[in-house]
């Protein structure tokens, strides 16, 4: 897959010259940050062999929650992020616990959920912007300026940072502790694992956190890029999450999917989207040319399995 | 010899059901020990009694190494040395051989994964049996036998003193059951006790000092293995006595049905010639991977030959799809009856249906209800199977009845050659013998049946010709009369 992305993008750039300039490629990292945090929490729910759609509807919540006490009382960056996380964390959690207590599989309940946590969302609000934001966050962060051209100035922002921690957190949890570990134990063959001991339930009530905790993370993010708080447009970007994810190689099944695959995964979406824009084709024909791609990838390692497969069987 | 566990008044109900009555139990430390009952007698409550997922009622008594429990759980006997290996293995097919065998000891939270030490923890396990994987190796990738050793060293790396292996030769090839029976009388030398829960009773002579054998939930008793033969053990377990004569019927008269005539599919099986005589019982058996079921696929047009005639009826015929071979009177049971054979979730109806939808419709291409009612309670009296009710799903039949579901299905075809393969894999004794008495009034009605089986007795006494293959060829065509046990058992393994 590697292959295939660093041959995008050389195709990419000697077909449009802007598509390998430093600047484009802050752009993407700075626009697919919301996309990509999401996607990792996904990754470790999809590992652990289940399945989460109402991220979207979780982020809504975080986002507007936390801007609106931050505008009503005054807060800091940590304040805004805590009450993010822990909104996005209690909301998984509910996830954690239907899908546990009722036994309903995950898909059902996050499909729920999701609808739950929106319409409560809109009910309260009545689907009202926040576009007033405090000044601070705003501004966001700049680390490492640097002048590009005359007047632009990029650096580190607060995406491309909220994005690296995360990567380096879900790495770190998935390969080297315990826990990630028994995800992908859990994920493999929960049967398993319940008669080696496993606690299941705390498992999953970590897992389904974390998708929270993401989520929150990510709202914050997309808010500070937005410039605004707006309840409505964060559901129906599932799919987009989804792709991420399964193009890097995760499986729906559980126990397969890793940390550098979900950013070769959300690096292909980004730069096949952004590429399309740069060469120009109607942006009508994106999702078009995603769903294709997902068809071409998914099918070609499934082929490439049954392959080693045969052959293994007929040595 | 000391006693590693004894056990005594274990009883255990489910609802009201007795699945264990005033059981008791003795294992020895290092001897290797054979559980036997058919299905429902009560082994898997048993091993749950003894693995602490189930507790007993009140009375029984257990004692492991000499200290009383009342009751047992999985951790206290985890910690005493008991280890199961399932049926499944319990094995995490995503994860490497290592990782496998010392999860268990690494179960902490979110301290650092220590990938020396499990990588140590499972070399040390694997040189305790002898065996050399490659540790970073996926589980997914290894083959059944592998998969069955790394449950085996995950075992010994959890320090087992008593192994107790759930039907562990079931989807194993000859060679591999043979490495299985060294590797558990070298185990044993070590002091480990293993618990061998089998449903074949010449690998259970074969392995096992003792035998245990459960019938309804009581012990019938525990024989020392070279007291018992496999007629005696079967009789145990049922209670009935099996003794087949070998089949003798003239049927060297009766017309030819199909004929092949060399036969080949490359990788698969090469010049392989027979005749299926109406009414003749044929019996095929071989290793697995001796080209037995490739070739009953090609005769089910599944698998389609690269050279050869096939002639049925005295018609040539080119089979290159399963439905055309259907079309010709042709039916395929195959072995796997829970995952390709039953849709087990369905009702039994919908499965004894499913081959004769064609025929249940009207006109208008639509199912006559009626119609589907009369098939169904025909085929339900005709096989005798037992059920309360045609609409409840095949699932919660029994092992033979299941059986009888998947014969009924394709015998409503009305079939002229009837390929069977593994008819009773799965299926208790007396059950099993059920199956054979269809299997000869079919043939007695003119059916013209190929039988495919692993187990030498089972071609020897209810076929009345027998197939050998080995390595893609038939090696031998001789009738059951004129044959013994100990002939077709070279044959197969020459």
């Amino acid at each position: 897959m590697l292959i295939v992305i660093l041959m995008i993008c050389v195709n990419l750039g000697v077909a449009n010259g802007q598509f390998l300039t430093v600047q484009n490629l802050f752009d993407l990292l700075t626009s697919y940050a919301f996309v990509g945090i999401l996607a990792l929490g996904l990754l470790v729910v999809l590992i652990a062999g289940g399945i989460d759609i109402s991220f979207t509807a979780t982020a809504s919540v975080a986002q507007y929650v936390a801007l609106a006490v931050a505008n009503a009382y005054g807060a800091n960056w940590f304040i805004v992020f805590a009450i993010a996380i822990g909104v996005g964390g209690t909301l998984g959690a509910i996830n954690a616990i239907l899908i546990q207590k009722l036994r309903i599989p995950s898909i059902i309940v996050s499909v729920a959920t999701l609808n739950i946590f929106y319409g409560l969302l809109i009910f309260f609000t009545g689907g009202k912007y926040i576009y007033s934001l405090p000044d601070w966050f705003a501004t966001g962060i700049f680390w490492l300026e640097f002048e590009w051209g005359k007047d632009t100035s990029y650096g580190v922002n607060l995406q491309i940072l909220a994005l690296a921690a995360c990567f380096l957190v879900t790495w770190l949890l998935l390969n080297r502790t315990n826990i990630g570990r028994q995800i992908y134990a859990m994920g493999g063959n929960a049967d398993a694992a319940r008669r080696l001991g496993f606690h299941i339930f705390g498992l999953n009530m970590l897992v389904y956190c974390y998708m929270g905790v993401m989520a929150g993370v990510a709202s914050l993010v997309q808010a500070q890029l937005a410039q605004s708080v707006a309840p409505t447009v964060l559901v129906g970007k599932e799919l987009d999450v989804v792709a991420a994810v399964v193009l890097g190689g995760a499986s729906l099944m559980g126990g397969v999917g890793t940390v550098g695959g979900t950013f070769l995964g959300l690096a292909l979406l980004a730069i096949l989207q952004n590429g399309l824009i740069l060469l120009g084709v109607s942006s009508y024909w994106s999702p078009f040319f995603v769903g294709l791609v997902i068809l071409i990838s998914v099918s070609a390692t499934a082929w490439s399995q049954r392959e080693r497969r045969t052959r293994r069987a007929r040595p | 010899m000391a006693t590693f566990l004894e056990m005594s008044g274990i009883s255990k109900r489910f609802g009201g059901v007795h699945a264990l009555r005033d059981v008791d139990l003795t294992l020895e430390v290092g001897e290797v020990h054979c559980l036997v009952g058919e299905n429902g007698s009560g082994k898997s409550t048993l091993i749950k009694i003894i693995s602490g997922v189930e507790a007993p009622e009140r009375g029984g008594r257990i004692a492991i190494s000499g200290t009383e429990y009342p009751k047992l759980n999985p951790v206290r006997s985890t910690h005493c040395g008991i280890q199961v290996i399932y049926q499944d293995l319990s094995l995490f097919p995503n994860l490497n051989v290592a990782e496998n065998i010392a999860m268990a000891h690494h179960l902490g939270g979110l301290r650092r994964v220590d990938w020396p030490a499990m990588r140590a923890t499972a070399t040390a396990a694997m040189a305790k049996v002898g065996v050399e994987l490659d540790p970073e190796a996926k589980v997914s990738d290894l083959s059944i036998a592998g998969r069955q050793l790394v449950a085996i060293c995950r075992a010994l790396a959890a320090d087992a003193k008593l192994l107790i292996m759930d039907e562990p030769t079931a989807s194993l090839t000859r060679h591999e059951v043979d490495a299985l029976i060294k590797l558990v009388s070298e185990l044993k030398r070590t002091g480990i006790c293993i618990v061998f829960v089998s449903h074949r009773l010449d690998e259970v002579l074969e392995i096992a000092e003792r035998v245990t054998v459960l019938r309804d939930g009581m012990k019938v008793g525990t024989f020392p293995a070279d007291t018992i033969d496999n007629r005696k053990l079967s009789h145990l377990m049922t209670g009935k006595a099996f003794d087949y004569p070998v089949q003798v019927r003239g049927v060297a008269a009766s017309p030819v049905v199909l004929e092949v005539e060399g036969l080949g599919r490359d990788g698969d099986y090469h010049d392989v010639s027979f005749r299926l005589r109406a009414g003749e019982i044929v019996g095929l058996t071989g290793l697995l991977g001796s080209g037995r079921t490739e070739l009953a696929l090609s005769l089910f047009g599944m698998n389609p030959p690269d050279r050869g005639t096939i002639t049925l009826e005295g018609r040539r015929i080119a089979l290159n799809t399963n439905a055309e071979a259907m079309d010709m009177g042709i039916a395929y049971v195959s072995e796997d009856r829970l995952t390709l054979g039953l849709i087990l979730d369905q009702s039994i109806t919908s499965n004894i249906t499913l081959t004769v939808l064609g025929r249940l419709a009207d006109a208008f291409g639509l199912i006559r209800a009626r119609a589907r009612q009369m098939h169904v309670a025909r085929w339900v009296a005709e096989l005798a199977i037992k059920v309360s009710n045609p609409e409840n799903p095949v699932k919660t039949l029994s092992g033979g009845n299941q059986q009888r579901v998947v014969l009924a299905k394709w015998m409503a075809t009305s079939p002229r050659v009837l390929i069977l393969d593994g008819p009773t894999v799965g299926v208790d004794i007396s059950a099993k013998d059920g199956i054979y008495e269809i299997i000869q009034r079919l043939a007695r009605e003119g059916i013209a049946v190929l039988m495919i089986s692993d187990e030498i007795p089972e071609v020897l006494y209810h076929s009345h010709r027998v197939l050998v293959m080995r390595q893609g060829c038939l090696t031998t065509d001789v009738l059951a009369e004129h044959t013994s046990d100990e002939e077709l058992r070279r044959a197969v393994n020459a």
